[in-house]
């Protein structure tokens, strides 16, 4: 054999065995941390208590699954919502006991590899878009009385939908690759050097509530950011801006009483602000119903989290052409004042202040455009039943009218924040 | 004492500057016309629109009005400003705000008189109007929507005083699958049986129609229903 030959051999050889080395890797990297299923399915206890029936109820609330797992107006946990990402879409699963469309056959075994290890029954690595790197912190109890309650829900007939995902994310190849780099499974860790309350509020936050999903930043492969944390994060294809956690410039609630933190979370409105967009459905099929010892622990670890603070403004000052300006104020009279107020004062308990606030002061412009785009009402819930709202503007507005407004809004009454500009009006 | 003109050009801009931040909040009515200026950008003052696209709120049978914002929620009707609208509301917010709109009495504007139609489309506008299409099943609009076609209580709207772009899109919508009632779902079987002609003369014809002196919706029906139908549950 010729030396080059030989050479070339070694080479092949070489790769070969790193191929097979990562393809090891990745397997073993899918697979830790997973328990064994019980060798004999049958024997698995499947009679829940009542009470473990009505935990789980609670906690598929906490966790808000009906928010993905049930369509507008169709049959409960039936599943079919498509969940857009940058990648393609995603079809949430048929969650009721349907022994064909739903997970009639899975047992509790199944339903905690599922949440704890992102693994479905028949073996196939599940989509992130089931936020199981929030779930896997959930206790095997709680996994439980989720099953339990998913149990008791009417079966639907509703057959699970293909998700419409590109090349290569449709394989489970690369699904396997990107679990082996941002997936670790693994429960919750209480901090023993924190009181009980600020570790069930984690508990709530990191797990089911799956806060960072919107919270947070994704990297180019999807992958929440852990170490951010949750300083806030453009929901992807939606385009809502999840404002930052951290910061006081955004939505940081360090200086807030807790009490206007859950009131907040329970009534969607509070005296120091009110939600909008995704959260208002976060508030309106979710946080609502959980009780108020809940909602203060998460209150006691959102106030506790570490400020992360954007660099302040400063610098040049802003500039703004007085043409918009005129041109927004305008418009603003017309078509805000009404509510709003002729210097941005608002209407107490009905329409917010624009004047130091810092929703409309925030870096990020998505959020200000798409409320005066498409208007909307402040969820109705026990606290706050019937909630004041606001028009949509789509029809009566343009663009560069949107911007005008915006860019006076963020510019008078002692505001000071940049012009939004036709590029922030591309996004849809 | 005398003070400087920058200095007091200075002190009215600090204090107007103030004055802003201070500025209290407003005050505005605790009431259901106060939350329902959110719908009056599109539909109109108190719901009253009369031209555009938009149709009118006001004088709507109440459980029409009730169930069209349910379904928006819910799926069965598709605008995406409606539904962004109505997403976060309980049935019971919603049972208000339509009773909030069924209650207002208002005069309607005058019928616009211009149309593109030919007399023929008009004729057949007013056949399917009074006497539907025997041989398709076709019952006439009256028959369910009242003899003046105003409407029937409690759930079945009027016709009249409505923009035509508003009512030929909805009837499309019928046709072809788009828009939904719970069931029984009598106007799906109604829509699905027309045709772009039959659709286009009974909107052109109903569009010219004058509303009637008395423009409330009727207490009962002319007849049996053609057809069964969920707008009668209450």
């Amino acid at each position: 054999m010729k030396p080059a030959m030989r050479r070339l051999l070694i080479l092949l050889a070489v790769l070969a065995s790193l191929a097979l080395l990562c393809v090891v890797a990745v397997v073993a990297l899918n697979t830790r941390g997973e328990d064994p299923l019980p060798a004999d399915m049958a024997a698995a206890p499947v009679t829940p208590s009542a009470a473990q029936v009505e935990r789980g109820r609670y906690l598929a609330l906490a966790g808000n699954c009906a928010g993905c797992h049930t369509t507008r107006g169709g049959a409960a946990y039936a599943g079919g919502v498509g969940i857009e990402t940058p990648f393609g879409t995603v079809f949430s699963s048929n969650l009721t006991p349907d022994p064909q469309a739903g997970i009639g056959s899975w047992n509790a075994a199944h339903f905690w590899r599922a949440m704890h290890n992102g693994r479905s029954k028949d073996g196939r690595l599940l989509y992130p878009a089931f936020p199981y790197p929030n779930f896997t912190r959930v206790t095997r109890e709680d996994s439980d009385a989720l099953f339990a309650y998913l149990r008791s829900v009417a079966p639907a007939p509703t057959p699970n939908l293909a998700h419409q995902l590109r090349f290569p994310y449709d394989t489970q190849a690369a699904l396997a690759v990107w679990r082996a780099l941002s997936f670790t499974p693994g429960g919750f860790v209480a901090d023993p050097a924190r009181p009980a309350e600020w570790n069930r509020g984690a508990y709530l936050v990191e797990g089911l509530g799956h806060c960072i999903a919107c919270h947070g930043t994704r990297n180019v492969l999807g992958a929440t950011e852990e170490k951010l944390g949750l300083s806030g994060g453009l929901i992807p294809v939606e385009n809502w801006y999840a404002p930052s956690l951290t910061s006081k410039r955004e939505a940081g609630v360090a200086d807030w009483d807790p009490r206007d933190i859950v009131a907040l979370l329970k009534t969607g409105t509070s005296a120091r602000g009110s939600v909008m967009g995704p959260m208002a459905d976060v508030v309106f099929r979710s946080t609502q119903y959980l009780d108020e010892a809940d909602l203060h622990a998460m209150a006691v670890y959102l106030k506790a989290l570490p400020a992360s603070e954007a660099a302040t403004a400063g610098g040049a000052p802003i500039r703004r052409d007085a043409r918009v300006m005129e041109r927004g104020g305008k418009i603003y009279d017309q078509r805000c004042a009404y509510c709003h107020g002729d210097v941005g004062q608002g209407a107490l308990g009905a329409y917010p202040p624009l004047a130091g606030n810092r929703a409309v002061l925030m870096a990020s412009t998505a959020n200000l455009i798409q409320v005066v785009r498409h208007g909307g009402f402040l969820p109705a819930t026990a606290g706050n039943p019937r909630p004041y709202g606001m028009p949509p503007f789509n029809q009566a507005l343009d663009d560069d009218e949107v911007a005008a407004v915006l860019t006076f809004v963020r510019g008078s009454w002692g505001n000071d924040a940049p012009a939004v500009g036709g590029r922030e009006m591309l996004r849809r | 004492m005398k003070i400087p003109r920058l200095l007091q050009s200075l002190l009215l801009a600090a204090w107007s500057l103030a004055a802003s931040a201070a500025t209290p909040p407003m005050q505005v009515p605790d009431t259901i016309a106060q939350r329902a200026a959110a719908c009056i950008a599109c539909h109109g003052r108190e719901g009253a629109s009369a031209d555009g696209y938009f149709p009118r709120l006001s004088g709507k049978p109440e459980v029409y009005l009730f169930n069209q914002l349910r379904s928006f929620r819910d799926g069965r009707r598709f605008n995406t400003d409606m539904t962004h609208m109505v997403q976060h509301l309980s049935d019971a917010y919603l049972r208000e705000l339509a009773a909030y709109f069924a209650g207002l009495d208002l005069p309607y504007p005058p019928t616009p008189a211009a149309t593109d139609a030919t007399p023929a489309m008009l004729a057949r506008g007013l056949a399917l109007a009074y006497q539907g299409d025997a041989t398709r099943g076709i019952p006439a609009c009256a028959q369910c929507h009242g003899q003046a076609l105003t409407g029937v209580l409690p759930g079945i709207p009027g016709l009249l005083g409505l923009p035509r772009l508003y009512l030929s899109s909805q009837l499309g919508a019928w046709l072809t699958n788009d828009r939904h009632a719970l069931a029984p779902d009598c106007m799906a079987e109604v829509g699905r049986k027309l045709t772009t002609a039959d659709i286009n003369a009974v909107t052109s014809w109903l569009a010219l129609q004058p509303v009637p002196a008395d423009s409330h919706p009727a207490a009962t029906l002319p007849g049996p229903l053609p057809i069964p139908c969920s707008a009668l549950d209450r």
